[in-house]
């Protein structure tokens, strides 16, 4: 079977993936897996979803040469793709914009999501804002607290933010919430997931409306570089930048993929958000796929100072990418993120998301170790603003 | 002959219904949970259903939540709740043991290797909340060739063709959801209930017990009637959150919904 068939029918990326979840959900899940396989080619949905992105989302994001960065590090020719640019700042607006068309054409009238670092409940809260449905987001108690501009954000879009405070108070919990409510609002209400997680068919449907950054560097490559880029690099919390960035190029075998997951405070420390490099194979959140956990099977609280990252497992598509070797996942910590935060601002005058600087932390490793006539595409998925706060009081800096 | 058909030919006998009653593994020890064992099959609980903790129980409410994370801070593992098993066993080798939980800690020894254990220590039954059908060839293969009953959920929103099939693939007893949503609701419709159970009733010749939403004598009364047996859980782990006599508790409140049943 091709890599562009996957998953399976029943979900699958090899092993992982799947549908681990309660009775109550099955039948929900089969009717969103319907009603998506119908929906993917009609040609008025697509229409109506580039609509959106163009208009809305404010498409094609640019695919900028970052020319004194590259200079600086001494090497490959550094691009970044412009996400921070869209509509709410990130790239998780691609997704929201396209599961809301979804919810409407299933005839939902009620909107839950899950959010970490609140990018993902401020971009659900914007499309539910812009459609006027009724709109929930989970957030876990500790992410409110280091992302209290997001919780404004998403409060004056007319959102009700429920606080987590269950078990790590973080994204996992958050999710665990949001599941719990769809279960019991399964007949009105639409599940955003937010990224290449959980269960079939969500991991295909979040890739499949993240893969327009990808198809986008197909074409810009072409015009810009003249070829495919030689690496793309994108940040992996649950990896939907990165996959929307890496799936349009899974074929193209000389395209060299890298995914970096948040190191936290050092691999050996354990306190960290590696599970590809550092986790094992499990099931959670209705998926198989690799996670942290402890022998006995529970899942460990992670650590990583952007709250995006702080995730204990990732899209199962990842797993099938890293043991396939189809794609490399290394690691950034907390302190090589924050630097390469200041670099980029500094030098390019791009202030980027603690999340995609785990990213670039990894761009400074690689690029001077490559030949200029080489190129790197690094994912900008989101931008920086909302994690000022973080990176102030780090410096003991009180605003 | 297994545990759990015993148990329930014999209640069918005396035209009886099976009580199930639910508490998690180490909560708030594992000492006290054997001694909650013993008084809930004093006070007439017919089956045991051992919550397995997990840090990410998704299809529980809050009470059960609570419960798997007061075990959780005792690091209470599957094999722990495998230990008590055989320790239950040494004075009780009737009330029928089953194992409820998630997958990942069910995973965490070996697929094999826990449904051989289990079988050895006394289990009877697993139910796997997020084990549908559909991913669980590997432990329906084990838990067969080791005599242990794949225990399944049925919900409100399965349609009938799906609802034969996990009949067709269960064991032991039909768990029948009666809401749509977590442990602890409260909205038990026992109208809705009624035509959903008599249409499952005709799918399968395996009794049906009915759980979410039983708390007291009067929502056991009011479903008594159509199955074969109710679970209650969120009302016990309640209990044992509130702290006090425990064990006093707990008796009692399996005295009330044995005595609203039988």
């Amino acid at each position: 079977m091709s890599e562009e068939y996957l998953p399976d029918n029943k979900g699958r990326f090899g092993i992982y993936g799947g549908r681990y979840v309660a009775e109550t959900l099955v039948p929900a899940l089969d009717e969103l897996s319907e009603k998506y396989k119908l929906i993917k080619n009609d040609k008025d949905f697509l229409e109506e979803f580039r609509n959106d992105l163009s208009h809305y989302v404010g498409r094609p994001s640019p695919l900028y040469f970052a020319k004194r960065w590259t200079e600086f590090l001494g090497g490959a020719k550094i691009y970044l793709k412009r996400e921070d640019l869209n509509h709410t700042g990130a790239h998780k607006i691609n997704n929201t914009v396209g599961q809301i068309l979804l919810a409407k054409h299933m005839g939902k009238k009620r909107i839950i999501a899950e959010t970490g670092a609140g990018q993902h409940g401020v971009a659900s809260a914007t499309v539910a804002a812009r459609h006027g449905l009724e709109c929930v987001v989970y957030m876990g108690e500790e992410d409110i607290n280091r992302q209290s501009l997001n919780v404004f954000r998403m409060k004056l879009l007319g959102a009700d933010v429920v606080a987590v405070n269950s078990g790590t108070r973080t994204l996992k919990d958050a999710m665990n919430e949001a599941m719990r409510d769809w279960v019991t609002n399964v007949d009105d209400t639409y599940y955003i997931i937010g990224s290449v997680a959980g269960p079939h068919p969500y991991p295909e449907i979040v890739r499949d409306f993240n893969a327009v950054v990808g198809e986008e560097v197909i074409e810009q490559s072409k015009d810009q570089i003249g070829k495919n880029p030689d690496v793309l690099i994108a940040c992996v919390g649950g990896g939907s930048n990165a996959l929307g960035l890496f799936y349009p190029f899974i074929k193209s075998k000389e395209v060299k993929l890298i995914g970096v997951e948040a190191g936290g405070l050092g691999l050996s420390t354990g306190k960290h958000a590696a599970p590809l490099n550092d986790g094992k194979e499990g099931v959670l959140h209705g998926m198989r796929t690799y996670l942290m956990q402890d022998d006995a099977g529970q899942i460990l609280e992670t650590h990583s100072v952007s709250a995006g990252l702080d995730y204990p497992g990732v899209g199962p598509e990842h797993s099938w990418l890293k043991d396939t070797g189809r794609a490399e996942y290394v690691v950034a910590d907390d302190e090589e993120a924050l630097d390469a935060f200041k670099e980029l601002t500094k030098i390019e005058g791009i202030m980027p998301a603690l999340e995609t600087a785990h990213g670039l932390a990894y761009v400074k490793k690689l690029a001077p170790t490559m030949k200029p006539d080489k190129t790197i595409v690094v994912n900008v998925s989101g931008r920086g603003d909302k994690d000022i706060n973080t990176v102030a009081s780090i410096e003991g800096i009180e605003l | 002959m297994n545990r759990i058909k015993k148990k329930f030919d014999e209640l069918s006998l005396n035209d009886s219904k099976a009580l199930i009653t639910y508490i998690v593994a180490g909560d708030p020890d594992l000492k006290t949970t054997l001694d909650l064992m013993n008084c809930m099959v004093e006070e007439g609980a017919d089956i045991i259903e051992i919550g397995i903790p997990f840090s990410d129980p998704m299809a529980e409410g809050v009470s059960i939540q609570r419960g798997h994370e007061r075990a959780l801070s005792n690091k209470i593992s599957i094999k722990d709740a495998l230990n008590l098993t055989s320790q239950f066993r040494k004075f009780n080798e009737t009330t029928p043991i089953v194992f409820m939980g998630y997958m990942n800690t069910f995973e965490s020894m070996g697929v094999k290797q826990f449904c051989k254990e289990a079988a050895n220590k006394g289990v009877d039954g697993i139910l796997i909340v997020d084990m549908p059908p559909e991913e669980s060839t590997e432990f329906s293969k084990e838990a067969k060739s080791n005599g242990i009953d794949v225990i399944r959920l049925i919900a409100p929103t399965t349609d009938l063709s799906r609802a034969k099939e996990i009949c067709d693939l269960s064991s032991g007893y039909i768990y029948y959801i009666s809401v749509k949503g977590i442990t602890g609701s409260n909205d038990l419709d026992s109208e809705d209930v009624k035509q959903k159970v008599e249409l499952l009733s005709n799918q399968t010749d395996l009794p049906i017990a009915i759980g979410f939403g039983i708390k007291d004598s009067n929502s056991a009364l009011s479903v008594k009637e159509l199955a074969d047996g109710i679970v209650a859980g969120s009302v016990f782990v309640d209990l044992i959150g509130e702290g006090g006599d425990t064990v006093a508790k707990i008796s009692k409140k399996t005295k009330e919904l044995s005595l609203a049943i039988k």
